[in-house]
């Protein structure tokens, strides 16, 4: 797993509510059997003005400069900043490699779909939910014409404006401790061999017909 | 022991080990596999020098990527092909089940685990992809998972998960004629919401629900995840018990006796706390249609587009004007004048052998409208095709001028060569509305199966209720 620990970087404000992994990242481009190469293709449709297809050179295609994404100010951003219920939809983690693949560290929302969420961490992707006064406040910043950055700190759960005010987020204890270690998930679970050995066994005697 | 929800008692039955913040290792006992969502899983298996747990919990297939004609002449998209490549080597190196693309058995791994009795009442089932809920109608609890997942089930036969909330929604009373499940789940999201179910486990129940097929309630918990819900879940009946009997990997002898007295106790306690509960009185439901980019934005055959001015809420009112643009709408429209170009009837929601009756008994007598491009029908497996076929369904529909195709989930996500162009609009009895899901710029209106046969049969949506 990709480690975090502190990301400073400029805010993407993406003004859309229920963005789904079918806009993350489109279909044609799940045919890959790679992690990576995703980047150039998050948000395919809304990028570029024609459709893509996989095996494009896709710096050549023509962009959607009306595309939040496109515009000079955002150029170089990390921390996505969305509307409620970022991620619905597909299960995909393409969708998260896309965003990393980008250059994405941190997704900032409302509300996360729970798949989304989930595989978020997986890559060292930070979604962090704020309320929604909150993105307001960080929709009316980053939309005001410069460029907006934040600093997120994992270990105090802590989000640094540029005035230097603080203010904190919540996160899950054992995802924080993967995510600052970097660790690898299946490597933790597999301590517990013999409590999965043991499981089976007993459920053998009590469940035979799943064996 | 204090009263549990039926969705408690499966996740007790499945926790291997718990953490002190509830952090928690859930046993798998049933693994769907298919091509997109698994390469990049059994690469980090082989680069961490890890192989599968437990191989006889997996049961693979290919679905998303294959072509539904021309199967004799094999995969000519190069870049599908060495997926579907992959999927093959996979499993012959790890010694995985696998139903190959010209197997009867072959179809939309959520067509085929039940089909094959792969999916048992009171199990774990997971799968790289989120219409897993389908699994719930037997009191499984299945739900969507990410490729990182998939390797770490693959490794460990176990899903680090937190325990959901519960939620019960009861649809009370019965539906009206023309009025099917497929509409039911869908006025189900229109009250809940496309998020209204994130975080929760989501037990459907009521008359309604008892009354549908198991083939309905696999459509209704198809669709928990369209409102926001990882998992849905039906309680075991007689109807369960009944239909999972005889099936290929469904248990015999002295283990059936066992395994379906144990089954009948999954249900939820009389006293059970819900987090959360919803009723809808079923005999208000109506044929429902989408108009939108969402599967919240539907509405039922009589109404009209609704306009953003209507809306308070601006974040609200911003995503129905930006749907209407997609959809080429316009607010005030009755619904049952739009006209469409071509039909999809498929998908892992509405794909099984009930579905395509529903559709024939509609389609059968009449030809598709002359305004209608395109319309298909894509059986779920080839078990549905074969039975269909046997029902003399693929005649009826061949006669009123659809195509009959071969197993897969074609157009729902619009993978294959199946898939509309910019601004063709669709009647299709998929999940998932959302812009460009069945192929860029394309417009989709989701509806029952037999909703669809009408439209294609009128050209524009109807009321299949006053046919």
């Amino acid at each position: 797993m990709e480690q975090f620990t502190q990301h400073t970087g400029l805010i993407l404000p993406l003004d859309r509510a229920n963005v789904d992994t079918d806009a993350i990242i489109p279909k044609q481009y799940l045919k890959s059997i790679k992690r990576t190469g995703f980047g150039p293709t998050l948000f395919d449709d809304w990028r570029y003005v024609t459709v893509g297809e996989p095996g494009m050179d896709h710096s050549k295609r023509v962009l959607n400069s009306e595309f939040v994404l496109n515009q000079p100010e955002f150029v170089g951003a990390s921390i996505l900043l969305a509307r409620k219920n970022f991620g619905c939809g597909s299960s995909r983690e393409h969708a998260v490699w896309a965003l990393v693949g980008y250059g994405f560290r941190v997704v900032i929302a409302p509300s996360f779909a729970d798949i989304f969420f989930n595989n978020s961490f997986k890559s060292g992707l930070l979604p962090i939910v704020l309320d929604n006064e909150m993105v307001d406040f960080l929709f009316d910043k980053s939309l005001s014409g410069q460029g907006y950055s934040l600093t997120v700190n994992l270990e105090k759960q802590q989000i640094v404006l540029p005035s230097g005010d603080t203010f904190a987020f919540d996160v899950d204890h054992y995802r924080k401790y993967c995510l600052l270690n970097g660790l690898d998930d299946i490597a933790l679970t597999l301590k517990h061999t013999d409590a999965i050995k043991a499981y089976e066994e007993q459920r053998k005697q009590e469940a035979p017909w799943l064996f | 022991m204090a009263s549990r929800t039926l969705y408690d008692k499966v996740w007790d039955a499945h926790v291997v080990h718990q953490e002190d913040d509830g952090t928690s290792l859930l046993y798998i006992d049933r693994h769907l596999i298919h091509e997109v969502t698994s390469p990049q899983a059994f690469e980090g298996l082989v680069l961490a020098n890890r192989k599968p747990w437990r191989t006889d919990s997996v049961l693979a297939v290919p679905d998303h990527n294959i072509p539904t004609i021309n199967r004799d002449k094999g995969i000519t998209d190069p870049v599908a092909k060495l997926q579907l490549e992959t999927l093959d080597k996979n499993c012959k190196a790890f010694g995985l089940t696998k139903f190959d693309m010209n197997d009867i058995r072959q179809g939309i791994v959520h067509i085929i685990g039940p089909e094959q009795g792969a999916t048992l009442p009171g199990m774990t089932v997971v799968c790289g992809d989120s219409h897993t809920s389908t699994h719930g109608a037997f009191g499984a609890l299945a739900y969507g998972i990410g490729t990182s997942e998939v390797e770490h089930v693959l490794a460990t036969q176990c899903l680090i998960q937190k325990k959901m909330k519960n939620m019960l929604v009861n649809v009370e009373g019965q539906t009206g004629k023309g009025v099917t499940a497929k509409d039911i789940v869908l006025s189900i999201i229109a009250k809940l919401g496309t998020a209204g179910g994130t975080g929760y486990a989501i037990e459907f129940a009521g008359q309604a629900i008892r009354d549908l097929s198991m083939e309905g309630r696999m459509t209704v918990c198809n669709m928990a995840i369209e409102a926001g819900a990882r998992a849905g879940m039906v309680a075991v009946d007689e109807k369960t018990i009944k239909y999972v009997k005889g099936r290929p990997y469904a248990p015999t002898k002295e283990q059936w006796q066992q395994a379906s007295t144990a089954w009948l106790e999954l249900t939820s306690d009389a006293n059970a706390i819900f987090d959360a509960t919803v009723v809808i009185d079923a005999s208000t439901i109506e044929p429902q249609v989408t108009w939108g980019t969402s599967p919240e934005m539907v509405l039922p055959i009589s109404a009209i587009v609704p306009s953003p001015d209507d809306e308070t809420d601006t974040v609200k009112a911003q995503g129905i004007a930006r749907a209407l643009t997609y959809m080429g709408l316009k607010a005030g429209e009755a619904i049952n004048n739009i006209k469409i170009d071509k039909v999809f009837i498929g998908s892992c929601t509405n794909s099984r052998i009930e579905d395509l009756r529903e559709a024939a008994a509609i389609a059968q007598g009449h030809k598709i409208a002359d305004n209608i491009m395109l319309a298909m029908v894509v059986p779920g497996s080839g078990l549905v095709k074969q039975q269909a076929e046997q029902e003399g369904l693929d005649k009826i529909f061949i006669d009123a001028g659809f195509e009959w195709r071969e197993p897969g989930c074609s157009m729902c996500l619009a993978m294959n060569a199946d898939r509309l162009e910019a601004g063709e609009r669709c009647a299709s009895t998929s999940n998932r509305n959302f812009e460009g899901r069945q192929g860029q710029g394309g417009r989709t209106h989701l509806v029952s199966p037999a909703m669809a046969a009408g439209a294609a049969i009128a050209g524009h949506f109807v009321d299949i209720r006053e046919l």
